[in-house]
């Protein structure tokens, strides 16, 4: 679980471009959108692809994505519990 | 500064090949959606309206017409040579050319395709009208996401103004693409089913290709009988979002408010509004929103996107050439696929063909990169 | 019509690994591509909008030198100036277009991206400049087949003339694989140079 937090922070600064980001910098609960990383809508429909190709996980509806992008940790369970690959 | 008018024009779509016709099937409440399983499109159904090419008109009389041109250019040439001829203009230095497209020759980029990468410049698009009809100017293409077709109205009235030109025609097309498909799709945008624009149970759009060409003149000696004249226009960027429309409808309420004074109208001067309405939750509402602000929300409003699905480039152009026949025949057209108010705001949706004696109407198109236009057009009065 | 006079009152060039503005070089580094360049610059400048590293190179291009250029005239984003924005070029966004269509042309690596998706739009660069610079304004995007100074001096004046803006930034901003190519000049009631074909021309 450690390792695919620090799989999908480096993911994300990575895929989403965050230039003045580090690992370090994003605790694991920190909101990823919002005040947290500022992440916008394009950024959401960017970690549905993520997932998809990554993970082999396809969002049925894109809603649902709400919750599961709320924090590193949110993501990670939802990953565990759902990957295909 | 005198008067600049919208007149000869033409609609090359999945509803028919000339105005005349598409509009006829308007009337009578016709869409031309249908859904398509093509996997060379998507891996998934779509709706979506397509022309059929091999069936265009060969007005060119040009024998191979499909070997030598792609089938965007086909559909160009078709709706451009049958306003070139309507016209009687001839092509002199005075005489400009607009093409408005987001994507243009798109689909060479594929392996599959016969023609050469290069024909996906855009430039290469306009040098194939330019040569194939024989203008004497440098053709203008005007790529601006999916505001260009009205947009491309208001850069021939500048352009008249500044005198560069006496006559401009516009051509406009796009088409639907495994590109533009893929796109929008990632973008959880699209809808299997025929889109509803401001309608409750709206949940996407739908992707269409036409090719819609008019002329722009200040010459009103031969005008088309539906005819209008430009009485204002103005674009705004939202400066807020490059996909995501303005929550407050900034860019559009600007717009309409300039282009309004321009037009020295009031909005109860204009008869009804031939809106965007692409039929996405934020789009619908980010216009209703902005109506309200320009207390407009009781004026008839519709979107055509039930009949052609969004064609993007080409959207606005075919969008007021549609509104121009709608102010000719005296008859508002119902907003197809609309049933139940489902913005926050309340916005007037044509639900009923119907006959109304008209004189003014406003056209808006809004698009990424936070682009808004908006043109007030009257009936040229005899 | 109203004939007056306007000015061109400042220019930026960036091309060969050099940026200048108003012919002065201010920045100038041997890197091996364009992104490179555009984030050593973009540290050079100060600029800290950390969403530039979101864009593509065109909107890169663009943005860094309408950035450089407005900061020179002191224009700020709470004046919200009046300034319409007409960019031209060659390649539109061809080079983003291969890169969406390479992520959609074999179906066993299919996964589209939003995020290039949204700047196969040669507009969106105009986009991003409004939004940092608070710019409500007209917008336009013309493809050339090579710059077209008559065509960009006419649309200019077309706006001035008809009270549509108080100003036009103007130029030609093309990214086509490894070249890349920036210049930029703004349109004004006041500045040293005449706003010319010839001199638009020259500056070129």
């Amino acid at each position: 679980m450690e390792a695919l937090k620090e799989e999908l922070k480096s993911k994300i600064i990575e895929q989403l471009n965050l230039e003045d980001v580090s690992v370090d910098e994003i605790a694991d609960d920190d909101p990823l959108f919002g005040d947290g990383l500022g992440l916008d809508s394009i950024d959401a429909l960017e970690l549905i692809v993520m997932l998809d190709k990554d993970y082999g996980i396809k969002l049925a509806d894109p809603k649902e994505g709400k919750k599961i992008f709320e924090s590193v940790g949110t993501m990670a369970d939802y990953i565990t519990q759902h990957k295909t690959k | 500064m005198s008067k600049v008018y919208v007149s000869h024009n033409t609609i090359v779509s999945s509803l028919g090949y000339d105005s005349l016709s598409v509009v006829q099937k308007i009337k009578d409440g016709r869409s031309g959606l249908q859904t398509i399983s093509d996997i060379k499109l998507l891996d998934q159904p779509i709706c979506a309206s397509i022309v059929d090419t091999r069936k265009l008109p060969n007005i060119a009389k040009e024998p191979n017409l499909e070997e030598k041109y792609t089938r965007l250019e086909q559909m160009l040439l078709v709706s451009l040579g049958n306003v070139i001829q309507a016209s009687q203009i001839e092509l002199t230095d005075r005489v400009g050319l607009i093409i408005s497209t987001t994507k243009g020759n798109i689909d060479v980029l594929d392996h599959d395709s016969p023609f050469p990468r290069e024909r996906a410049y855009l430039a290469e698009l306009g040098k194939v009208l330019k040569d194939f009809f024989g203008f004497k100017t440098s053709p203008i293409v005007l790529s601006n996401a999916c505001v260009s077709g009205l947009l491309a109205i208001a850069a021939a009235k500048k352009l008249i103004a500044q005198d560069c030109f006496d006559h401009v025609f516009i051509t406009g097309g796009d088409l639907v693409s495994k590109f533009t498909l893929s796109g929008f799709n990632a973008f959880q945008a699209l809808s299997a089913e025929p889109c509803r624009p401001y309608d409750k149970n709206r949940s996407g759009i739908n992707i269409g290709e036409v090719s819609a060409s008019a002329l722009i003149t200040k010459d009103n000696t031969n005008l088309a009988k539906e005819s209008v004249v430009i009485l204002g226009d103005a674009s705004c960027n939202d400066a807020n979002h490059i996909s995501g429309p303005s929550r407050t409808g900034e860019g559009l309420y600007r717009s309409v408010k300039l282009a309004l004074k321009e037009a020295k109208s009031k909005p109860e001067g204009v008869d009804f509004i031939s809106a965007h309405g692409t039929a996405t939750l934020f789009n619908d509402e980010m216009e209703a929103i902005a109506f309200n602000r320009l207390n407009l929300q009781n004026t008839p409003l519709n979107s055509l996107k039930g009949f052609f699905g969004h064609t993007l480039g080409a959207s606005g152009l075919l969008e007021t050439i549609v509104g121009m026949h709608s102010l000719h025949q005296n008859t508002l057209f119902a907003s197809q696929g609309f049933e139940e108010i489902g913005v926050s705001q309340p916005i007037n949706v044509i639900k009923k063909t119907e006959p109304k004696p008209m004189d003014t109407f406003l056209k808006t198109s809004s698009g990424f990169g936070g682009s808004n236009t908006a043109i007030v057009f009257k009936k040229v009065s005899e | 019509m109203m004939e007056k006079e306007y000015f061109i009152s400042s220019y930026c060039h960036i091309r060969n690994n050099t940026i200048s503005l108003n012919g002065t070089t201010l920045y100038q580094e041997q890197h091996p591509d364009f992104k490179s360049l555009a984030k050593s610059a973009y540290r050079y400048f100060k600029t800290d909008y950390s969403k530039f590293f979101k864009m593509d190179n065109l909107s890169k291009l663009g943005f860094l030198a309408a950035d450089i250029l407005l900061k020179n005239e002191g224009i700020l984003p709470e004046n919200e100036e009046n300034i319409a924005i007409v960019l031209s070029n060659r390649a539109s966004s061809l080079d983003t277009d291969r890169k969406h269509w390479e992520s959609i042309r074999n179906p066993d690596t299919y996964y589209p991206s939003p995020a290039i998706f949204v700047y196969t739009l040669p507009n969106i660069c105009i986009g991003e400049i409004s939004i940092r610079h608070k710019l409500y304004s007209e917008n336009s995007f013309f493809i050339f087949d090579e710059f077209n100074p008559s065509h960009l001096f006419s649309y200019a004046n077309g706006l001035l003339d008809m009270q549509k803006a108080e100003k036009v930034l103007c130029g030609w901003v093309d990214f086509d694989g490894p070249d890349y190519e920036a210049f930029l000049y703004l349109v004004n009631k006041k500045g040293a140079i005449e706003h010319s074909i010839e001199e638009i021309t020259r500056l070129f």
